[in-house]
């Protein structure tokens, strides 16, 4: 019964719960129950640690409050009662919020993000916060201050990152959805090393207030998710308008509804037109990953799709520009974090060196590097050769998105060149540890939508993921064509391996 | 005459201006822009910098910064953008100001002034919208050395609107600064969008000061600060136009700096040396979209403007008004109001701004007391006009009801104070005739003196009659009286 | 995927100077040791990243908001306050109801 709960999809626990067949406690039980057995706090290299604070009273509290309510006859929303780890860069009254920082080290929002309002108003049941990469700055979450998640199906890789504690989680079956953020592959990159499905949404679909920023024209929140209907559900759940977010789509002003997500997920691919982006593959991708991608393609083209060569000419650019604007935006949202306010002070007889002092001894190596970079990118002299030009190599990306989009429905990819690394594997290379973005930061940077989903394994029969990137707001046709190749692919989403996590 | 710098000498000034707007809410949260609140009442996660809170523009204060602009005759720009200015400071809770850079609001206008009877015109280069910092205070004394001294920040004022007008360096002496400074004030106040109170800090002047031979190419400048006053605008510049002249004659050079102007020396101090420019790193701010003014919005909002302090001095002067009293008039807070009420009884103008100009604000400003504040009507000036020109106050006796209006903040009309206070005039001739005929007896010399030919020495008796009656005797009634009892 | 050449030696290479300028930009301390790390590596990011000026031309708009949207705005209405206690509660040092900070030494710009 336990681990049956635990394998079950959020649909499948919805619906259980909506049949009286188990209550909601009984669910964020047997969670909390497999958090505490898998979970540890990260000093063994057994644990998971996907979680830096769980708040299994409030979770309790909230359970038998649906349960409660179900009885009497409320209606309720299609997750309600579904746990969910939330990453720990959403603020969320009465429970720490560090984003995996030492700065932030027993800081309490005093405010709920709006994602997370959603969330309560769904009645989907936060177990708690999941490890990050500090500041979301990250491809594997060694770079949290509170020490690294690790990969559920080898204990002795990274989980990718920076939503790696998010990924984690939910690969673990610690909890059957999870939220994440995408900056530069956050959700994408960490998806396809956990063999989930994960999604960064069109930027502006979900509102970012109370997402601790990393870099503000990038960020958007996604779900992870152990089915693509899980996750078109959850993301149906946290999107929408949102007036305290200006760059939040407000369907009035564009014209245009947010995409139902739900309504053709199961319509297959038959009829429409796949454009692989000929600049997101070969070089560099390992060949387990090209294996694994190039059956893919066979597979849409058995499934009916249309298959053919697309190309986004400036992908190459992607990267560099990415880590010109990332680092620019976080320089400047990363300036309030100065010991006066909340979180981290380290004393100096002045105002001046008790900012430096915090700075200095809060933000961690990578958070440090991107600050300096950004810094350095929006200096005196510098602005034009670095940040300016980065952000014109932005629009000819976004540029060559929209000319592939009059030819073709979606552009696939791989989401990441390698499958999971071993921890400490490139912590000593920081380009090394970009490029693992390489796939995945075209569509960050032009703001359209993606999903990656389990593509079949790699090397050590690792997961691997395909991404599936549309027009603006082409969200629904993202998930659509994920969910397809999901029911042609079969694959168990439950770790599986010699180093995999325990199981259920 | 305007204040000349030492011959020889061209004094350049450009002025900064920030006006904070009295909007209801701050720029970009929902809180109360309330002055004078208790510390940190009026803050959200927005206003203080939470991690994970976002701005929104609040579209009243786009709306008065386009008022403004098109009030000092710039271009409404048609897209213009939020930029962040990046820069440490304890009262600023982003550590960035967000604020505009290349695409200001508003571009280019200029203001013309009246100096000292001549027309000047100044260049403004832009209007911009930025957000106000929170307040420090320091806590404990000097004691710099011992390091054991604390500053306390409040953020109520952090996230409250501010527009700043920043002027072209076409100001070549402190009077055109000052009278700027006063007409910005005037339009600012008659939109009704500031306070514009240089006391309370809700209008803020920097100057930048520098000076050069004539012809040659500008001069290192110096910034001033802490300037709380129209007054002390002009004393700092002068002073500070005057220190440069020294420094450069002995063969000194100027050092680019903040100054601060100290008002009980009367002198500029240094406040810090810029060894290089500061790098603010500005860029677009990914936070908040452009602001978009189309055409037709602006000529909405242009069809708003009210008469402005320009346009109503001319107005004044036509109607005969002279030109330092239309001044006075315009620049008073609510004065140009009651100016207009009190004409409208069909009171005379030039009567109507001699009282207001004259008595009205001369015993307010010795009592202490804003005219806006005063309870002092239009209807009250109009109603005094008219019981002078009807005989039942003389001048002495209407100068006599202005201090009771201006003692009990017009809470009595000038009839009733009049009546209540027994101040009207002595004309009834019976009554005046038997005082005329007791002064004449009572002072015999006098009147032989005058029918001797000495006529102006009827004054004498006048002022007798006049203190007899307590003042209220009508003067020529009693002229003629005298006359006719003289009169052998 | 291209990767920089190590032996490059770019204009947009870091000297320790420029990195102490640039960590005094961001008021971040860094010890000696963390200057000598960062500016080799800093170097390599940039020489990585300046390849964004091999393509778009000054006529290039640049792009700052991926989904365009102009006069995003709210009405000037009051929404609620933080309770004041609950922020300070936050802050390293409080006194007197505002925030505290050691004696602030530069001046405002
Ligand atoms: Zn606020």
């Amino acid at each position: 019964m336990t681990s049956d709960l635990l394998t079950d999809t959020a649909a499948g626990l919805a619906a259980r719960m909506a049949a009286r067949e188990v209550s909601a406690r009984e669910v964020v039980d047997a969670h909390l129950d497999r958090i505490e057995a898998t979970d540890g706090d990260g000093t063994s290299d057994t644990d998971v640690h996907a979680f830096l604070t769980v708040v299994a009273d409030t979770a309790r509290r909230h359970a038998d409050d649906v349960d409660q309510r179900r009885v009497t006859g409320r209606d309720l929303g299609p997750l309600a009662g579904v746990p969910l780890a939330l990453k720990d860069l959403f603020t969320m009254r009465g429970a720490p919020t560090t984003v995996g920082s030492r700065i932030l080290e027993g800081w309490v929002p005093p405010y709920d993000a709006t994602v997370t309002e959603k969330l309560r108003a769904a009645d989907v049941i936060v177990l708690g916060k999941t490890n990050m990469d500090e500041f979301a700055m990250g491809s594997s979450t060694e770079n949290s201050a509170y020490g690294p998640t690790r990969n559920p199906w080898d204990l002795g890789r990274v989980p990718g990152g920076s939503s790696g504690g998010s990924a984690a989680a939910v690969a673990a079956l610690q909890a059957p959805l999870s939220l994440g953020t995408d900056t530069g592959g956050s959700i994408r990159q960490p998806a396809a090393l956990c063999g989930l499905v994960g999604s960064k949404p069109t930027y502006g679909a979900v509102s970012r207030y109370g997402m601790v920023a990393f870099a503000s024209s990038l960020d958007q929140a996604g779900p992870f998710a152990r089915s693509v209907t899980d996750a078109a559900l959850l993301q149906s759940v946290i999107q929408g308008h949102d007036p305290r977010d200006s760059t939040s789509i407000d369907p009035v002003r564009v014209g245009r509804d947010l995409p139902d997500l739900l309504a053709d997920l199961d319509a297959g691919v038959e009829g429409l037109t796949i454009g692989v982006v000929t600049e997101l593959q070969g070089e560099g991708y390992e060949p387990g990953v090209l294996a694994a991608f190039e059956d893919s393609l066979r597979r849409f083209e058995a499934l009916g799709a249309t298959v053919v060569e697309a190309s986004i000419p400036h992908a190459s650019y992607g990267l560099p520009a990415y880590y010109l604007v990332a680092p620019s935006e976080a320089s400047s949202n990363l300036a309030r974090f100065d010991g006066v306010r909340y979180g981290l002070r380290v004393d100096a007889p002045t105002a001046e060196e008790m900012n430096a002092a915090t700075r200095g001894a809060g933000f961690g190596p990578e958070v440090r590097r991107r600050i300096m970079i950004g810094t350095h990118a929006l200096s005196s002299g510098y602005y034009d050769a670095f940040y300016n030009q980065a952000s014109r190599v932005r629009r000819l990306i976004a540029n060559d998105f929209a000319t592939a989009f009059e030819q073709v429905d979606v552009l696939v990819s791989p989401t990441s060149p390698s499958v999971a690394f071993p921890l400490g594997d490139k912590t000593d290379d920081p380009l090394a540890m970009y490029l693992n973005d390489v796939a995945t930061v075209p569509a960050s940077l032009a703001g359209v939508p993606a999903v990656s989903v389990p593509n079949g394994r790699g090397a050590e029969g690792l997961p691997t993921g395909l991404q599936v990137m549309g027009p603006l707001l082409g969200d629904d046709r993202c998930f659509r064509v994920a969910r397809a190749l999901e029911a042609d692919l079969g694959l168990d989403p439950v770790p599986s391996g010699a180093n995999a996590v325990a199981p259920a | 005459m305007v204040t000349t710098v030492k011959e020889g000498w061209e004094l350049v000034v450009g002025l900064e201006v920030h006006v904070e707007l009295v909007t209801t809410t701050k720029m970009w949260c929902g809180c109360l822009t309330h002055f004078g609140e208790e510390p940190n009442t009026n803050i959200c996660p927005v206003c203080t910098g939470q991690p994970g809170s976002l701005p929104v523009v609040n579209g009243a204060a786009v709306r008065a910064a386009a008022l403004i602009g098109l009030a000092i005759n710039c271009s409404v720009n048609e897209t213009s953008q939020f930029h962040r200015k990046n820069y440490f400071y304890p009262d600023l809770v982003k550590n960035y100001q967000i604020s505009q850079y290349d695409v200001p609001i508003c571009s280019e206008g200029h203001l013309e002034l009246e100096v000292e009877g001549s027309p000047v015109t100044v260049g403004i280069e832009r209007l911009h919208m930025e957000e106000d910092t929170g307040k420090s205070t320091h806590l404990g004394g000097s004691g710099r050395l011992h390091g054991a001294d604390t500053s306390l920040i409040d953020y109520n004022r952090a996230g409250v609107p501010l527009m700043e007008v920043v002027s072209h360096p076409d100001i070549h002496d402190a009077e055109t600064a000052q009278a700027y400074v006063r007409e910005l004030q005037g339009i600012v106040e008659t939109l009704g969008v500031s306070d514009a109170r240089m006391d309370q800090g809700s209008m803020r002047v920097d100057a930048n000061v520098s000076v050069r031979r004539p012809g040659e190419p500008l001069g290192i400048r110096t910034e001033i600060k802490n300037l709380n006053s129209v007054r002390s605008l002009g004393r700092a510049i002068a002073y500070e136009a005057q220190r440069q002249i020294e420094v450069l004659e002995d063969g000194g050079e100027i050092v680019m700096q903040t100054r601060h102007w100290d008002e009980s020396t009367g002198r500029t101090e240094t406040l810090r040396v810029k060894e290089t420019v500061t790098d603010y790193r500005y860029f677009p701010d990914p936070d908040l979209v452009p602001v978009h003014c189309p055409a037709d919005w602006v000529d909405e909002i242009r069809a708003e403007l009210p008469e402005l302090p320009a346009a109503a001095r001319a107005r004044l002067t036509d109607a005969g008004v002279d030109e330092a009293q239309a001044a006075a008039l315009v620049g008073t807070s609510g004065m140009l109001a009651a100016f207009d009420e009190a004409v409208a009884t069909g009171a005379d103008p030039r009567t109507v701004a001699n009282w207001l100009v004259g008595d009205v604000a001369g015993q307010l400003s010795t009592a202490e007391v804003d005219f806006a504040d005063s309870g002092i009507t239009g209807a009250h000036v109009g109603q005094l006009v008219a019981l002078v020109d009807d005989g039942t106050l003389s001048n002495n006796l209407a100068k006599q009801v202005v201090e009771h209006l201006v003692a009990d903040r017009g809470s009595r009309s000038p009839a009733v104070v009049a009546q209540e206070e027994g101040l009207q005039q002595v004309s009834d001739t019976d009554e005046l005739q038997a005082i005329v005929d007791r002064v004449v007896a009572d002072n015999p010399d006098t009147v032989a003196t005058i029918r001797d030919g000495n006529t102006k020495a009827i004054g004498a008796l006048v002022g007798q009659v006049m203190k007899e009656t307590r003042g209220q005797a009508d003067p020529r009634a009693t002229n003629e009286l005298l006359r006719a009892a003289i009169t052998p | 995927m291209r990767r920089p050449s190590r032996r490059r030696v770019s204009e947009m290479a870091l000297s320790e100077a420029e990195v102490r300028h640039v960590a005094r930009l961001a008021r971040l301390d860094l010890s000696d040791d963390d200057v000598a790390e960062l500016a080799p590596q800093l170097s390599q990011i940039l020489e990585y990243a300046e390849q964004v000026g091999e393509v778009a031309a000054d006529d290039v708009e640049p792009m700052v908001h991926p989904f365009p949207v102009t006069n995003v705005m709210r009405d000037d209405h009051p929404a609620a306050s933080l309770p004041r206690d609950e922020v300070l509660s936050q802050a390293p040092d409080a006194r007197e109801d505002r925030f505290a900070v050691p004696r602030i030494v530069a001046e405002d710009a």
